[in-house]
């Protein structure tokens, strides 16, 4: 079992993300994560979906999601050179005495603070899974009130010198 | 030309080639009906909508055509949904039309209002809800483009009442097809081909395991040609029943969990299993880890996702079965002799065959009543069963010698779908008998519509092999739940003689083994209404041989 990442170009209509899901749910494959957007071809959306699984399996997602009418391409992407990325918004309890070591913390992750509240702060991060999680570890001490993740999306890295 | 959305609907549907509807009117559909009173098209009006669905179902089996239904919004639509899941199981290829509530009250549930898109995303190949009435003649195309290629199934079309009323300047079928996410399938990998055809004439002990894909691809032909030229037993699962003569001596008969023993035994002990058109569905293959253990399989489908889904094949190939079949006979070498196989095959055919007792009550066998429906229409009737005992009797004992002649609900297992199924196979074959082979049970579910063929004087045959009870389930509690008959026992029920007078067919009785052959006779003889005759068979009788599920095809329960 291992996750695998496939990226999925699909009509941009109303309904075709229920028809993924609903691909998914009944044959009981299990989505890790999923986004969805439109690409640079407004009738285009692309989705990034992550999914665990043997070989097997993986292969009979792929193969049922082409069976999709609105789906045009299914794209394993698990062992192409990628930039992957995600964001999430955490919202901090943040005391006036603890605000400048969360500060200090932001700063080290490379994220961003983007709102200020009375006794809050928003964090704004991006990067892969495995900094999400270290940026969410290091501030669940001060208390984590809200926290909202976009779900993983990736491109394949272009050609280098030939 | 200024048309109605209703108008451009039946234009494009003379545009596919439809002579025939089953429907039933409502609210939502009322522009479409008033379109329908001037047009050419057949629409024939049943007595509840899933027997729409049934008998488009069964008129697609038969003929090969797209089967086309309608209902209204709501209530009528939902009644598809149990025929629509049935098309879908067993690949037949349907548009179904459902009313709509206009368009500015979607989603605000209005008054027979139902998301049947929704509902009917997992049971169909694809569905449509109209937009725009300008898309109208686009999405028909599209929608019997895609229910009748590749891997056939239904396709739903949801249409709101104020777009088929509203008027456009319609441009006679300006109607391009546009799918760029959906490739009919073409060719196949000739690599692959002439490995199978290696192997093919290499082996000792081939089997062919042939299903419903030989049908829907019009490959009965090649599967023949395949089967003698190399001298190849054939068994073929319930959807595959018709694409090989039952009288053949290549014939195994069915496989799987109600298979001949012979069959079964072939696969057990098979080199080379040639499987076409098939999904290695659990009632065929037993306990998989021991399904064909000796074999190499060479797996023939037109849908990919099938390829290893249950089973691990050798040699996959993709592609439109008739033409798979006809690059690989082309690459065979004929043989001229029996083996050492057929001999082993014959003794087991010796051994083991179908056979059945008498019964300790003295009524008639069950099995019995299909042999002699077999015999009187010299294996050229097209059968309809319910499901259950009757369904696995007449795979049994009925003798096919043409395909897409027998309409069962295979992968659904709908009870209730052999009457009006057989309506819509005698709409599309009325030069042939059509028999529906129903148990007391499954004929309730839908007997409204022997109205429909009374409305049509439509001489279709209701054999009900009753045994006054849910037979199937009751074998299954008298093997797996010691006999504990938990509401399986419906003596309780009507007499199907009076009942059949009361809507104007033919109603008989038959409590003896001698009257079988009489009362058949004469029920083929009445054109002009249907006729159902009520055969007491054997209460206690069962389907053998059996194998329980998820057990070794080769241990298989019944004396042998």
């Amino acid at each position: 079992m291992k996750k695998h990442t496939l990226a999925v170009t699909v009509e941009n209509k109303p309904g075709v993300l229920t028809r993924v899901a609903t691909l998914f749910r009944r044959r009981g494959y299990n989505i890790d994560s999923l986004a969805v957007g439109e690409t640079e071809n407004p009738s285009v959306s692309r989705m990034t979906i992550d999914v665990t699984g043997d070989d097997k399996i993986i292969e009979q997602v792929s193969k049922q999601l082409y069976k999709l009418v609105d789906v045009i391409k299914v794209v394993d992407i698990t062992e192409e050179r990628l930039v992957t990325r995600e964001l999430i918004l955490i919202k901090v309890k943040a005391d006036p005495s603890v605000r400048s070591e969360i500060v200090q913390l932001v700063e080290i992750f490379r994220a961003r603070i983007v709102d200020i509240g009375k006794n809050t702060l928003i964090v704004e991060a991006t990067g892969d899974a495995g900094k999400m999680e270290a940026i969410e570890d290091s501030l669940k001490p001060f208390g984590i009130l809200e926290l909202v993740r976009t779900g993983k999306i990736a491109i394949v890295r272009g050609p280098q010198n030939s | 030309m200024k048309l109605k959305g209703a108008e451009i609907l039946l234009q494009s549907l003379k545009q596919e080639g439809v002579d025939t509807i089953f429907g039933y009117p409502g609210g939502t559909v009322l522009p479409i009906y008033d379109a329908l009173y001037d047009s050419d098209i057949r629409h024939i009006l049943v007595r509840h909508e899933q027997g729409a669905a049934h008998a488009a179902d069964a008129y697609a089996r038969v003929t090969g055509k797209t089967g086309v239904c309608i209902a209204t919004s709501g209530p009528g639509a939902t009644n598809l949904v149990t025929g629509i899941a049935t098309a879908n199981m067993d690949s037949i290829p349907m548009v179904c039309f459902t009313g709509q509530v206009a368009s500015p009250l979607i989603g605000r549930d209005a008054f027979q209002e139902a998301d049947i898109t929704g509902i009917t995303m997992p049971i169909t190949k694809h569905n449509y809800v109209l937009e725009r009435t300008e898309d109208v003649a686009r999405i028909v195309k599209e929608a019997f483009y895609i229910a009748s290629t590749n891997r056939p199934g239904p396709v739903v079309v949801d249409l709101p009442k104020d777009l088929m009323e509203k008027e456009i300047d319609y441009d006679p079928y300006n109607s391009e097809i546009n799918l760029r996410g959906y490739r009919v399938m073409k060719g196949c990998n000739y690599g692959q081909v002439v490995l199978a055809a290696g192997i093919i004439n290499k082996s000792e002990r081939p089997v062919i395991y042939a299903g419903g894909g030989v049908i829907a691809s019009d490959a009965a032909e090649e599967l023949k040609e395949l089967a003698e030229k190399r001298k190849i037993p054939v068994t073929t699962t319930l959807m595959g029943m018709s694409a090989f003569p039952g009288t053949n001596y290549l014939s195994l008969g069915m496989l799987g969990m109600h298979g001949t023993r012979y069959a079964n035994y072939a696969i057990g002990e098979c080199d080379l299993l040639i499987a076409v058109g098939v999904r290695f569905d659990d009632r065929v293959t037993g306990k998989i880890a021991e399904f064909a253990p000796h074999a190499r399989i060479i797996h023939i489908d037109i849908d990919a996702a099938e390829i290893g889904k249950n089973v691990d094949v050798h040699i996959p190939i993709v592609g439109e079965v008739k033409e798979v079949l006809q690059a690989i006979n082309k690459r065979i070498e004929t043989v001229e002799e029996f083996g050492e196989w057929h001999q082993t095959i014959d003794r087991w055919k010796g051994e083991y065959p179908l056979r059945y007792g008498t019964s300790s009550e003295g009524r008639i066998m069950p099995q019995h009543v299909i042999e002699k429906i077999s015999d009187l229409t010299q294996g050229e009737a097209i059968i309809t069963t319910e499901v259950g005992q009757n369904q696995m009797w007449a795979a049994h004992y009925y003798k096919f010698k043409n395909p897409r002649s027998f309409v069962t609900s295979g992968g659904l297992g709908t009870m209730g779908f052999g009457l009006p199924a057989a309506i819509g196979a005698k709409i599309a074959c009325p030069d042939r008998p059509v028999i529906d082979i129903a148990g007391d049970g499954s004929i309730q579910m839908n007997i409204q519509e022997l109205g429909t063929a009374i409305a049509y004087k439509i001489p279709v045959i209701i054999c009900i092999l009753n045994n006054q009870y849910l037979g199937m389930v009751r074998q299954w509690q008298s093997l797996f739940y010691g006999g504990r008959f938990s509401y399986t026992d419906i003596s309780n029920q009507p007499d199907f003689v009076k009942l059949a007078e009361a809507y104007g067919a033919v109603g008989m009785r038959v409590k003896t083994t001698q009257e079988v052959d009489g009362a058949l006779r004469e029920a083929l003889k009445v054109t002009d209404r249907p006729v159902v005759i009520d055969f007491w068979v054997d209460r206690m009788a069962d389907v053998y041989p059996m194998v329980a599920p998820g057990e070794s095809l080769l241990n298989m329960l019944g004396e042998e």
